[in-house]
Parts: structure tokens; sequence; C-alpha cells
């Protein structure tokens, strides 16, 4: 049984939902995120280790922390990259690794990861955009592979997202033919192309030269602005953070050890692991 | 010894016929490899222990044993179990299917060398597992391998004239069959001989082109 979404508010985008067989997500409700006592192991490393937070529907997170405090780790268990070894992660309300049934949580299926799935997009450092397809294909290939859209629709939207990212002429470049900072705004297209409700972003500008990051940071701050997907954004860039998220978590360890405004966090930490944390970034 | 021109124009016609068996020998067996080198690759990432490790053995076996011994199989061993395929037909299967254990391991480098981050970009996109192979991965893998996928077709060019021991008359069946009807075996192989090397040189030249074009864009 695919999951179905009992709790959520009306569609905001109605004429999505009415493709939907019966029991299939409208994957346009916001949806929030929960992690219950989530554990990740690589073998002897516990990474994770019953780890609990809440996202709201909407919520913009961010999440910094030490290197290997394992913030990709949860961002990679969101989008199914990794599997988790305990708990359970929601995204929605619907268990996202497991599924009902007779009452009980068991494992899921590949059928629904896969609609789990639609509800969630990434972005990458390293951009992984498909050096094989121009970018409007890049653009279009989810849309009509995966939600089953027209061809024309396909395109139609992905010019308008390239216009939105200043790209509209670049549709028949190939990845390589673009700047670092051109591939990661189409990156960012293709993963909104999907119309996700959860988009994920991990230190997306930290591959970038520096004279690049801005136009990507800029694209996002758009987003934050004028959607309302629920953001789980990784980054150390700090005015940054202030202006996309509502909140922030500090990790070390696999633990949160700190949460609160952009503002609390960065200006007046409580705890002195994040205030350490924070001057090393600085010093850098 | 003295070469004979026109003795060498007399064989000509002969040889051609023999070249051509030569090239359709060639050209099928190379698609049988290509095709079903693909399929073991495919294979060989089955998430079914049982079956990539059956793929594996069987692979290994057929590339450790000698061409000529496997085509004795298909043509003279087969029939007893009731297939008998023809001469030439059973020639291109046994090129296809040796040759294949190669192309087998050339697209299971190539799959391997197309970076993580694709397979992850495709999982998070959430595409279905055939555009996933066909769309996004073949296609990389491909690309990178050509050079080494056209060496093979060279090679198994190369292997024809085993051919001649389940009585395939190809190009230097050919040759030994003029040879032995005016026992004058000088003109004949020599001839075969270029054009061997004929065939070899120009596919040479298209293969570096084709991968001249791959590599700039
Ligand atoms: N595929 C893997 N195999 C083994 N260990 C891994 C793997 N991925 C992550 N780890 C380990 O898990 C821990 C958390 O890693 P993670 O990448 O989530 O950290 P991070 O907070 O994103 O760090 P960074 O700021 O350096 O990106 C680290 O100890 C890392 O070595
Ligand atoms: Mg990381």
């Amino acid at each position: 049984m695919p999951p179905t979404d009992t709790t959520s508010p009306a569609d905001p985008l109605p004429e999505r939902a009415a493709d939907g067989t019966p029991g299939k997500p409208p994957t346009r409700v916001p949806c929030g995120i929960k992690f219950e006592k989530v554990v990740k192991r690589f073998g002897d490393n516990v990474v994770l280790d019953h780890l609990n937070f809440e996202v709201a529907a909407g919520e913009r997170v961010t999440l910094i922390g030490p290197s290997g405090s394992g913030k990709t780790t949860i961002l990679r268990l969101l989008m199914t990259l990794e599997h988790p070894d305990g708990g359970i992660i929601r995204v929605g309300d619907d268990p996202l690794w497991h599924m009902e049934r007779g009452g009980k949580l068991v494992k899921a299926n590949e059928r629904h990861l896969h609609e789990m799935r639609k509800r969630i997009g990434m972005v990458f450092q390293q951009f992984n955009l498909f050096p094989n397809m121009n970018v409007l294909r890049n653009l279009t290939e989810g849309p009509v592979h995966v939600l089953g859209l027209g061809k024309d629709e396909a395109v139609e939207r992905a010019r308008g997202l390239l216009d939105m990212i200043g790209l509209a002429d670049k549709e028949d470049a190939h990845p390589t033919q673009l700047s670092g900072g051109q591939q990661q705004r189409v990156a960012i297209a293709r993963a909104l192309a999907m119309e996700p409700t959860v988009l994920l972003l991990d230190e997306v500008t930290s591959a970038l030269d520096p004279e690049l990051v801005v136009g990507v940071q800029d694209l996002l701050r758009d987003i934050a602005a004028n959607t309302d997907v629920t953001m789980l954004c990784v980054t150390h860039e700090m005015g940054f953070a202030k202006d996309i998220s509502n909140r922030v978590l500090m990790f070390d360890q696999g633990r949160i050890v700190e949460e609160g405004t952009p503002e609390a966090i960065f200006e007046d930490p409580e705890e002195d692991r994040t205030r350490e944390f924070l001057s090393a970034i600085l010093a850098t | 010894m003295n070469w004979d021109w026109h003795y060498s124009g007399q064989v000509i016609p002969d040889l051609l016929d023999g070249l051509r068996v030569t090239i359709i020998a060639t050209i099928f067996g190379y698609l049988i490899a290509l095709v079903l080198g693909l399929v073991w690759a495919l294979l060989r990432r089955s998430p079914s222990r049982v079956l990539n490790q059956a793929v594996r053995w069987v692979t290994e076996f057929i590339r450790s044993t000698p061409l000529l011994v496997q085509l004795f199989f298909i043509f003279y061993v087969l029939p007893a179990w009731g297939v008998t395929l023809g001469a030439l037909t059973a020639g291109i299967v046994g090129l296809g299917v040796h040759y294949s254990t190669y192309t087998a391991e050339v697209y299971r480098a190539g799959i391997d060398d197309v970076p993580r981050g694709q397979w992850e970009a495709s999982r998070a996109l959430n595409l279905p597992r055939r555009r996933v192979w066909f769309a996004v991965i073949l296609p990389q893998a491909v690309r990178r391998i050509i050079p080494t996928l056209g060496n093979y077709l060279i090679a198994l060019f190369k292997d024809t004239p085993f051919l001649l021991g389940i009585t395939v008359v190809e190009l230097l069946g050919s040759a030994y069959d003029a040879g032995a009807h005016s026992l004058k075996y000088l003109e004949p192989i020599t001839v075969a001989g270029l054009f061997f090397i004929a065939v070899s040189v120009v596919s040479s030249l298209a293969l570096r082109r084709l991968e001249h074009r791959y590599a700039t864009n």
C-alpha cells in the first residue's frame, strides 16, 4: 500500500491532486520531517545515536556542526541514499523507510520509497548534473519519466525555471560548458522541476569559486522567500543561513547540542561547543 | 619462387568471396559480443548473489578456454543435443559468445567509472531503474569505453580464421583452397594477408575518428 496522507491541509495546487490514483500522496502538500530515535552506523562508527528532531512543514532549518558530525548523513537518509539502522523517519506524517502493514511498521518496499521520494529533492555539493544531456533535458528527464508530464508541459516548466535562474539562453548547453555557479543553479532548477515539498541542500556553494557563490545564494534566498518548500540546509555561511532559515541546529557527534533562531545561535550561543565551532569557522 | 601477377589477379575474386564471409562473421559476431556482453555486465550487477556469481563463473570459464574448442563444441557437439547450426552461424555464435566475455569486462569497467554522484542524482530525481541505466549510466559508460570496445572489434576480426576449423570458407580458407587447387600458395596467402591488413588499417582509422569525436564533446 502506498502511503496515504490523512492529516494534511488542502492541496495548494489542486490540479496536481486530481491526477492521483487513490492512496497516491498529493505531492504538493507541504511536508514536515520527523526523526524518531534514528540510529545510523557505518561499521562500528555510530554516527547517529537515537537522534530526535522535528521540522515543521514549510520551515527552513540550517544544520551546522564540525566535520563528521553527521549533517550529510541526515540529508542522505532523507534522500534514501543511506538506510537507517534504527528508528523512524517521517516525511509529512508517513514513515519514509517503513510502511504500515496490519497496524505494524514493516520495511518499505521500492514502490513505497518511490512514492515517498516524490516529496523530496536534493541539491549536491558537486552538482551532479547529467553530463550526457543538455540543460533542458536535465530539467525535463524527471518530470517526463517520473511525474508523467507530457513533453511540452515538461519543456514549458523547464523554461520557466531557466528563466527564474537567469539561464534562459543556456537550454542547449551541456553542463560542462557552464561555470560551477551556473551548473549549481541548473541543479537547483532540476530539483525544483520535480516540485518537491522538502528540499535538501548539502553545502551547495562550497565547491564554487568565491565570486560564484552569491548568484547561487541569491537564488536560494528567492526560493525561500517565494515558495512554501520545507528546507533543510547544511551551510557554514552564517549570513546566508540567517537570511533563509527560521532555525539553526548545531550538531556534534550526531547529537544536537544547541538549537535556536539564527540570531540566537550565531550572536549569542549558550553552549561552549557552539562557540568553539563558530570561532573556528570565522577564523577560516 | 617467383611472384605470378597473372595468377594473383585470378585468385582475387575467390578471395573477395572469402573476405565477404569474414566480414559477415566479424560484424554479426561483434554485434552478439556487444549485446551479450552488456547483458553479462548488467547481470553481474544484479542484487541476486547467486545470479551474479553464476554469471561470473560462466564468463570466466568461456574466457579462459580457447576459441577453437568453443567453435568445435558448438559445431560438432551441440548437434548431438539437437542443436544444429550451419557452419557460418556456428562461427558467428562462437565468436560472439567468446568475445562477449571480454566486452562484459569492458562494460563493467566503464560502468564502475561513472561517478557515484550520477547514481545518487538519479535516485534523488527518483528515476526508474530503466531510465537510470539507459539514459544516465550507460551513455556515460559507453562513451569512455569506445576505444577499448573498438580494439576488440579488430581482435575479433583477426580471430575469424579459426572458423576454418569448422569448415567455414572465410578469407584465409578461400586462399588456402585456391592454393590447394593450383598448388601455388604464395600469391593467394599473401594477398589474403594484405586484405587482412587493409581491413585492419581502415577500421583502426575509423575507430580513431570515432574515438576523437567522442573525446571532444
Ligand atoms: N559511506 C560511508 N562509509 C563509512 N563512514 C561514513 C560514510 N559516510 C559517512 N561516514 C562517517 O559518518 C560520519 C558523519 O559523516 P557526515 O558526512 O554525515 O558528516 P558531516 O557532518 O556532513 O561532515 P562534513 O562537514 O565534513 O561534511 C563521519 O564519521 C564519516 O566518516
Ligand atoms: Mg557533509
